[in-house]
């Protein structure tokens, strides 16, 4: 595993809910990770973020590590739960409130 | 850069057969595209699967090429009664 990889599996291991986003969730610099903050903001359970953009080593290595070619990424109890496409799907669903154990 | 919707639906068909793909130009700029990709191969696998499956078929364009591609993926539904 190089040193990215290991550094991820960390992030993703010591926090139960983690977005990697481009930005900040007060100033996300990208329509897709912007979605994905006001879903989890919407949901009200405690989140972890990784601002991409300022760690170029995470940002090319979070592509391999879950073979995923973009950004934001999801990660629920250590799973990839995947990106903003995936979550407002899981949300208009109802799964995501359910794998997030919020009641919003 | 930027790339033909055309293009991205030969992709996809070529290497996923059976889909039904409809793409949508969000931003009439050819680098911002929603796609709708519905295919009987896509039972049994995860929602994580299906998509993996779209951006492999467009061979690490998307992230790249392709700025952004708003996915949704499903598996055809059976006729129902109307």
């Amino acid at each position: 595993m190089t040193e990215a990889q290991t550094r991820i599996a960390d992030l993703v291991k010591s926090n139960d809910v983690v977005l990697f986003m481009k930005g900040t969730p007060l100033f996300p610099q990208c329509g897709f990770s912007s979605r994905a903050i006001a879903i989890l903001e919407r949901l009200g359970a405690p989140y972890e973020t990784v601002d991409v953009l300022q760690d170029p080593e995470i940002r090319a290595g979070i592509k391999d590590f879950s073979d995923w070619p973009t950004i934001p990424q999801l990660y629920v109890k250590g799973e990839f739960v995947g990106g903003s496409d995936i979550m407002m799907e899981m949300f208009e669903s109802g799964e995501l409130q359910q794998l997030l154990g919020a009641d919003a | 850069m930027a790339m033909a919707a055309s293009e991205i639906e030969r992709l996809i068909k070529a290497s996923i057969p059976d889909a039904e793909v409809t793409i949508r130009d969000l931003a009439g700029d050819s680098d911002h595209y929603a796609a709708r990709v519905v295919a009987g191969s896509f039972e049994g696998m995860s929602r994580i699967k299906q998509h993996q499956a779209v951006y492999s078929a467009l061979g690490g364009r998307v992230g790249g090429e392709l700025h952004a591609l708003q996915l949704e993926t499903a598996v055809p539904q059976p006729e129902t009664n109307k």
